[in-house]
Order: structure tokens, then sequence, then C-alpha cells
């Protein structure tokens, strides 16, 4: 690569479907900005050997760097720009007053090493929430330390492998049964805590059945993973019995909270027989995500696993409160401190503005904004377990695919010429030519009927012309991307001009 | 693409190809379809023993990551060079430059493996 000429890339900003230029191409020798002028140089404090002769930093002023990284935020897809159904994902509004809260000088400005006495405010917060989410989900207790789900997942997998350790199963439980309808990270997670995962087939209901469950159940039986409502978006109708086999087998049931919004106040995955759980705070509560922004994924037990749970945990005695990090049968903490932090205050206020009822509510208009979606999508688009649904549903591409040649995959990039992000693709594995659909409860009829037109009119255009949907988007900032050419040919870090 | 009559094939979706006590693997042209875009293959390693029916390796597609099932069992004797820095071989031609790796095949191969027909029905049904 050669360097572009500073003028060029200062000039080509400004042109239509112009490509930014990388931070590294903006900047001059010199230019960066310095805070410290009459300080000593850092050098005079560093050993020798930590020093290097030359380190290719961006070399840009504040200006610059302000006004490179507002203008790629602006390219952006966000929900705060548009309407965002990726299923599983739950990318709800955020609303700002969790911000707000989680701004109080009290709670942003707090050291994570400040001892108990100095931080009653936020140690009362974490208690709270811990009580609202064993409250509203029916298990034990949770832990809010890990910092994510799948990171969530592994905690709880960590759990069961002690627990069972502890049994003196350890070395007899090898196995985690996951379904085809579970959610994606699971088989991953199992795999990370050295589990063998057993792949369990849905039935044509789209649901894990009684009697195929008991055909893999054994003493080797460790966990069972599953959602519910599972990835199709159906509930699991037998899950009473499903819990009862795990558990008659020896093992233990865990719950991926992936699905959540589809619960709050309906009904609880403790009372459904799951022993281990985890919540997105930032799918169900509420917390701006996606882009591999931080998540906030409490972990939940059951009474005999609570022993268990990561460290440290708030205790509450009399009216104060502490965090507690003497449990010697804890599996240690996930994350250092008190993890995403902010995130907890963030949920703690999304509950606490929508109380009970709230909660109850939003989880009844998730439903019936998917069963809306569902019905009006239908009629040009197939979608293969069509009854009633919870927080979303999949549809298929597949017969348009042989009709048109145009794939679920186009559909997603042509929608983004309709000012829509795609739905998830490809997930779950079992429908071909997938897309799972999840409009969550935050969206107005009038969003819902303008993607469904949306999504109408690039089906009717790909029957009558395939080659105009196979070259969307064409609105967009980034055209076409050669996706397979991306992952083939990876091309991750700048390099300097030779 | 027509399912080649010489070979057998698993549920899964892979073909054999059986020469003596050689048999040659490779995945199917319906499955690369169904794929998508293959941008990575991990194989079984040489010299490795495989069970059929065992997960011996990885397909990574724009869409998804799809493990690979052995459709018979015995000794890896080699594996195809190509599919490291050519893995679009399996989307041009899944029956031949694409096949994945050859096994000395130990006992009968699985009884449960399909003719080109029977296969032709499974994959039309789906």
């Amino acid at each position: 690569m050669s360097a572009p000429d500073a003028a060029d890339v200062v000039r080509g900003r400004f042109e239509p479907g112009a490509t930014e230029p990388l931070i590294f191409e903006l900047g001059h020798p010199g230019r960066a900005n310095t805070y410290f002028p009459n300080a000593r140089a850092l050098e005079e404090f560093l050993p020798a050997q930590t020093l290097r002769p030359d380190l290719p930093l961006p070399d840009n002023s504040e200006l610059d760097v302000i006004r490179h990284y507002t203008r790629l935020s602006q390219r952006n897809f966000s929900i705060d720009t548009g309407f965002y159904p990726l299923g599983s994902c739950t990318m709800k509004y955020n609303p700002r007053v969790n911000d707000a809260m989680a701004n109080l000088p009290g709670f942003r400005d707090l050291h994570p090493f400040a001892p108990d006495e100095l931080a009653q405010g936020a140690l009362a917060l974490m208690y709270d929430l811990e009580r609202y989410l064993a409250a509203i989900f029916g298990m034990a207790q949770f832990s809010l330390n890990p910092a994510a789900g799948a990171h969530a997942e592994l905690a709880a997998l960590l759990i069961a492998k002690a627990y069972f350790a502890k049994k003196g199963e350890g070395a007899a439980r090898t196995t985690v049964i996951v379904p085809d309808t579970a959610h994606g990270t699971n088989p991953a997670s199992a795999a990370m805590v050295g589990y063998k995962v057993v792949s369990l087939q849905s039935d044509a209901r789209g649901r894990v059945g009684v009697d195929a469950i008991k055909a893999v159940l054994g003493p080797d039986t460790a966990v069972c993973m599953m959602t519910n409502p599972n990835t199709l978006g159906l509930f699991e109708d037998h899950i009473l019995e499903i819990a009862r086999a795990v558990h008659a087998a020896g093992g233990l049931m865990y719950y991926d909270g992936a699905n959540a919004n589809a619960l709050m106040g309906n009904a609880r995955p403790g009372d459904m027989g799951f022993d281990l759980m985890h919540l997105n705070t930032h799918k169900t509560f509420s917390i701006p995500h996606g882009g591999g922004g931080a998540g906030h994924g409490p972990v939940g037990v059951a009474a005999h696993l609570v022993d268990f749970l990561p460290t440290p945990v708030v205790r509450k005695t009399g009216d104060r409160y502490a965090l507690d990090f003497d449990r010697p049968e804890s599996i240690g903490p996930m994350r250092s401190f008190w993890s995403n932090f902010a995130h907890a205050v963030r949920g703690f206020t999304y509950i606490l503005a929508n109380g009970g009822d709230g909660l109850t509510k939003v989880s009844q208009l998730a439903v019936l904004n998917a069963n809306y979606v569902r019905v009006k999508v239908r009629e040009f688009l197939d979608t293969p377990y069509d009854e009633i649904c919870r927080h979303e549903f999949v549809a298929s591409a597949q017969e348009l695919k042989r009709e048109t040649g145009v794939r679920a995959l186009d559909l997603a990039k042509a929608l983004l010429d309709h000012g829509f992000h795609a739905p998830t693709m490809y997930f779950p594995l079992l429908v071909p030519e997938c897309l799972m659909i999840e409009p969550t409860e935050t969206e107005s009829k009038e969003t819902l009927d303008a993607f469904v037109a949306a999504l109408r009119s690039i089906v009717e255009q790909a029957k009558r012309d395939p080659q105009a949907v196979l070259a969307a988007p064409t609105t967009t900032v980034v055209g076409r991307v050669d996706e397979t050419r991306a992952a083939r040919e990876p091309d991750l870090r700048w390099k300097a001009p030779a | 693409m027509a399912n080649p009559e010489n070979l057998l094939y698993s549920k899964d979706h892979e073909w054999a190809k059986i020469e003596g006590d050689t048999a040659t693997v490779g995945i199917t042209d319906y499955a690369q379809n169904s794929l998508g875009d293959i941008v990575y293959v991990e194989l079984p390693r040489v010299g490795q023993t495989i069970a059929p029916h065992a997960s011996i390796g990885v397909v990574e597609s724009v869409k998804a990551v799809s493990e690979l099932f052995s459709p018979v069992g015995g000794e890896v004797v080699e594996i195809n060079p190509l599919l490291e820095k050519d893995p679009a071989a399996v989307n041009r031609d899944a029956f031949g430059e694409g096949w994945m790796y050859r096994v000395k095949v130990s006992g009968d191969p699985a009884p449960d493996l399909l003719s080109a027909a029977d296969y032709e029905k499974l994959v039309t049904t789906a």
C-alpha cells in the first residue's frame, strides 16, 4: 500500500460513497496533541529494557480523531437509528434513564478498591438486583460476576463440574446434551469445560421429545443445556417431563437466558426444573450491546448449588452490606472487581422503572409483536414451524432460493437498502436458509408494518428481477462486501507503507 | 450435480469411494451447496485412527461452522493438501478435487451407508 496523498485523503472524505481512511492514513508526524509540554520525558522513569526505538502509533490532532470516529459512528447501524430485529439477540430500545443512573457520580466515580463501608450504596444495589433476578426467574441465588452470556455459561458449567466433583461423580459425568434448538454458544461452552457434547435432534414440532432425551441420558450425563422458548421461538411444552428425566439420571438442567425476554412475569425457569441458568442483562434488561460491547451475564442456581457460585457475593447483615470472599466451595471469581458494574446499575434501573407489572407486559408485548410479524411474513415466505410463537420466529428462504436463486443472505443485505438491520441468518441450523426474526416489545405497529412491507417488496423483486436483489445493498456507505474473500484472505491490520 | 453411482453416502452428507481397503472421503455436492462458500477445512491428522460417524474435522463456510463425520473407520493415510490453501475446491468439485482424506479401512464400512439412489431420495425429501 502506498501512502495516499494527504490532501486527497481529506478531499476524498467529502465525496459521495467515500471510504473513511484509517486513522493511520490521516496523521502527520508531530501532529499529536501534547498535553504535558513541560513534563520530563517518560523514558527517564522507565528501565532501558522496556524502551523500544519506534512505536508506529498514529500521529493525529484531537480534532482529526474526533471527526474520524464521529464519522465512523454515523455510518454504524444501531438501535438508535433503526429497527434491529436480530433474533435471539434482543436488540431493544435502551431507555436513557438507565445511562443517567449509571452516570451518577456516586456510582460512576467509585473506585473498585473502595472499602465496603464507603461503597454501601453500590453494594446495596448489587444485593437488591440479585434478589430481584432470583425472584423473577425462580432461582435460589444469582451471581452478578460473569461479564457476558457465554462467560456465564462457562461459569454455570464450572459450577456443575464442581458439584459433580464434590459428589464423587466428576470422572463419570462427561457428557453435556445440547438440542439443535439450543442457543448457538452452548456446545462451545461445554467443550471449553472439557465435556463431550451430545447433539439432540428436535422433533417434527421443533421441540425436544421426552423419549428422545431419555434415549441419550445415562450415568455419564452431566448437564442438559436448553433454552425455553427455544431458538425456533417455541415453548418447550414437555419441559417438566424432560427435567424429571434428566434429574432421574442424576444430571443437571441448564437454562440459557438468551430468550428470557419472553418469560418475565409469565414463567420462571426455576419452576420448570432448571438448576442453573444465566441471563443477559444486556439483552433482557436493555443495555446497549452488539459490536462486541461490554455485556453482563448473571449466573443463577438452585439451592443445592449456591455454595459453588463465583466470588464475591454481597452479604447483608442488619442494614450493612459487605463483599464475601470466604466461600471455600466457590468456583472463584470469573471477573475482577465487581464485573461490569455500570451494567448492573442499568439493569437495576430498568427493573425498577418497569416494576413487576411492567416487566410482565414487556414479555407479553414482545410475544405479541413477534406473532404479528409472523402472520404477515408467512404471506410471502415459508414459516416452517407455523404456530403461535413466543418472542421470535423463524422464516425460511429455501423455496425462494430454489425459485429465484435469492438466498436468506441476499434478503438480509437488501433490507439495509430499506433502512432495516438484518434478522439473524442461518441459525438455528435445522432450518435451511433461515431468517430468525425478533422484533422486541419496543417497536411500534408502524415500524413493524414498514419492516414487513420492505421484506415483502424484496421478495417480490426477487421474483421479478433477482439480479437487483443479489446486487444489494446499493444505498449504503459500503455496498455488498465480499465476505468469502474476507474470510479466506483476512487483512486485519494496517501496515506501514514500505 | 448428480451423485455418482460408484460412491457410498452417509446421512451426514459425506461420500466414500471404496477401492480395495482404502476409502476416499469428501462431502457431497448437496452439502457444499447448503453450506455456501467454504472458507476453511480442518481435516484429521495422517496416522489418526477414526471411528465411523465420529466427529473428525470441521468445515467452515460464510454461513456456519459444521462438523465432519467420517462415514468409515480406520487409519487416516492421506489428506488433500490442496484444501489448506484452496478450500473453495470443495465448492467447485465436491466429488473430485475437493476430496478430503483417505482412510485405510478396518472392519466393514458402516452398514448404514446409502447408495446414490437412496441418498438422492434423502436430499430431495429433506
